[in-house]
């Protein structure tokens, strides 16, 4: 399972790299997409709205059963990756790359490991 | 089955693991929902070559005797006295009330020799309510344990057999099946039946002899792109066939004339439980109807089904299936079967538009079996 290292992850395997200290893209991990299996359904918040470190702000729906997507930052929604709605598996094929929304104004964080934590958090 | 039995293993849970079978508890056993592969191409394995499934929870129930088939006609609503030796029927199995116990499949090896194939999760309810009903000559043994079972299923399957078992060996007709066939030197009984929607092949065996079995089908597979398949594709295909799922289309509340098994019961027929309840509830007033959603949203079971403002049944199945797209089941009233409707389903808190399709919502091109 892949694991970057210019990025940090939360425990429910949301990746967060920050551009600034108050500006990040968030999206799910190698790891998630493959517990998940082939995604076939995405909902994305809207530009402008807020979200909540700890609080769900997407959902995945693979064939089997929707999952809640936990936003590990507090802030504004600053950019929503519109791909993702009209192709989810963009995320199965690389979900580092599919990312999911851009936040800005950040003041508040869950806590994050880095790729070594997560490496272990994940067992590989 | 009790939550707090522990779970089972098939006799080919060692293969599963070994393959990278994704596993999951069902039905009280722990059986792959997928492979490496995913659901997605899993599915269009089978829809497009063939794939292989392990269906060892399957219960089979042995009835033998002069009143074997008496008792099956009591117990069952379709009629079997005109099932042949080497013959396969499906039946729901109803209790007095009219709802469904399970939905099973008969086979019949001759007048005093039947095998009845009951789902997993209802084994101990129906062997409880069949042998409660028992009478006269008959000897009634679940033999669930002594069986394991794999589906060979898709438009390959043939040319896979093909290749393991002389042509006069392997059953030509749909819904038959011939018993003691020799596959990869396993003794099988060897169906011609499956819950795909595909031609294939279902091989019942002694369980010691499944993971042998379970090797001379994937060597004999691999030119043919054989992929091993989970619980997960084998829900979207029978969703798209749209073949009912007991727990889902039906269960103990719903009569078979509401989910849409009315050719499977013989009304006309005396004698079997559950026939003066159906008689006496007359027209259903509810239906099994086929949903595409035309809005965003993946419809699941139980989400609530609309007309306009008025809620008229829920979801019994849905998800976004591979060959299809997103479709739903639902059991709604009666009124609203007309395909072309429009209805709403709630998704979450939205209402998302659908569309009433007919059933089934993918069919096979049987000429090009």
């Amino acid at each position: 399972m892949e694991i970057k290292t210019d990025r940090v992850y939360s425990a429910s395997h949301e990746w967060v790299l920050f551009e600034t200290e108050t500006t990040a893209t968030i999206g799910v991990t190698d790891f998630a997409q493959s517990e998940l299996g082939d995604l076939v359904f995405v909902n994305l918040p809207q530009v402008g709205d807020a979200v909540t470190a700890g609080q769900p702000f997407a959902d995945v729906e693979s064939v089997k059963a929707v999952s809640d997507v936990y936003c590990p930052v507090s802030g504004t929604v600053s950019a929503i990756n519109e791909a993702l709605l009209s192709t989810p598996q963009m995320i199965n094929e690389n979900a580092y790359d599919a990312w999911f929304i851009k936040v800005e104004n950040i003041t508040d964080k869950s806590p994050l490991m880095d790729a070594d934590a997560y490496r272990t958090l994940t067992g590989e | 089955m009790s939550e707090t039995e522990p779970l089972r293993q098939t006799p080919l849970y060692a293969k599963h693991v070994a393959h990278g079978g994704k596993i999951v508890p069902f039905a009280g056993y722990l059986l792959p929902v997928q492979y490496q592969a995913g659901v997605m191409k899993e599915h269009n394995a089978v829809r497009e070559g063939v794939g292989l499934f392990d269906v060892s929870h399957m219960g089979e129930v042995l009835f033998t005797g002069a009143d074997a088939l008496a008792n099956l006609q009591h117990l069952l609503c379709n009629d079997f006295s005109t099932l042949q030796d080497g013959r396969v029927r499906y039946s729901p199995m109803l209790n007095e009330q009219g709802g469904v116990i399970d939905d099973v499949l008969v086979y019949r090896y001759n007048a005093l020799r039947y095998l009845m194939v009951v789902n997993a999760a209802n084994r101990a309810k129906d062997v409880a309510h069949i042998l409660a009903q028992q009478f006269g000559d008959v000897t009634i043994e679940d033999i669930s344990d002594r069986i394991g079972q794999l589906a060979l299923q898709g438009p390959k399957a043939q040319a896979v057999l093909e290749t393991l078992v002389p042509a006069a060996q392997i059953p030509q007709k749909y819904y038959s099946f011939i018993d003691g066939v020799t596959v990869g030197g396993v003794t099988c009984l060897l169906s011609r039946t499956g819950y795909t929607g595909e031609d294939g092949f279902e091989l019942y065996f002694a369980p010691q002899d499944g993971e042998a079995l379970f090797d001379a089908l994937l060597t004999a597979g691999e030119p043919f792109g054989l992929m091993l398949c989970g619980l997960g594709c084998r829900d979207t295909l029978r969703l798209e066939a749209a073949m009912p799922l007991y727990g889902h289309e039906m269960d103990d509340t719903v009569s078979p004339l509401e989910t849409g098994l009315g050719m499977f019961v013989k009304l006309e027929r005396e004698g079997f439980i559950g026939r003066e309840a159906l008689l006496g509830a007359g027209v259903p007033t509810r239906a099994r109807i086929g949903l595409r959603i035309t809005g965003r949203g993946i419809a699941r079971e139980h989400f609530p089904v609309y007309a306009g403002d008025v809620l008229i049944g829920h979801i019994t199945s849905g998800t976004h299936c591979p060959t299809v797209g997103p479709i739903a089941m639902a059991l709604v009233s009666a009124a609203h079967t007309t395909p072309g409707e429009s209805l709403l389903i709630e998704i979450r808190g939205a209402k998302v538009p659908a569309e009433i399709v007919p059933l089934p919502f993918y069919r096979r091109n049987k000429d090009a079996k």
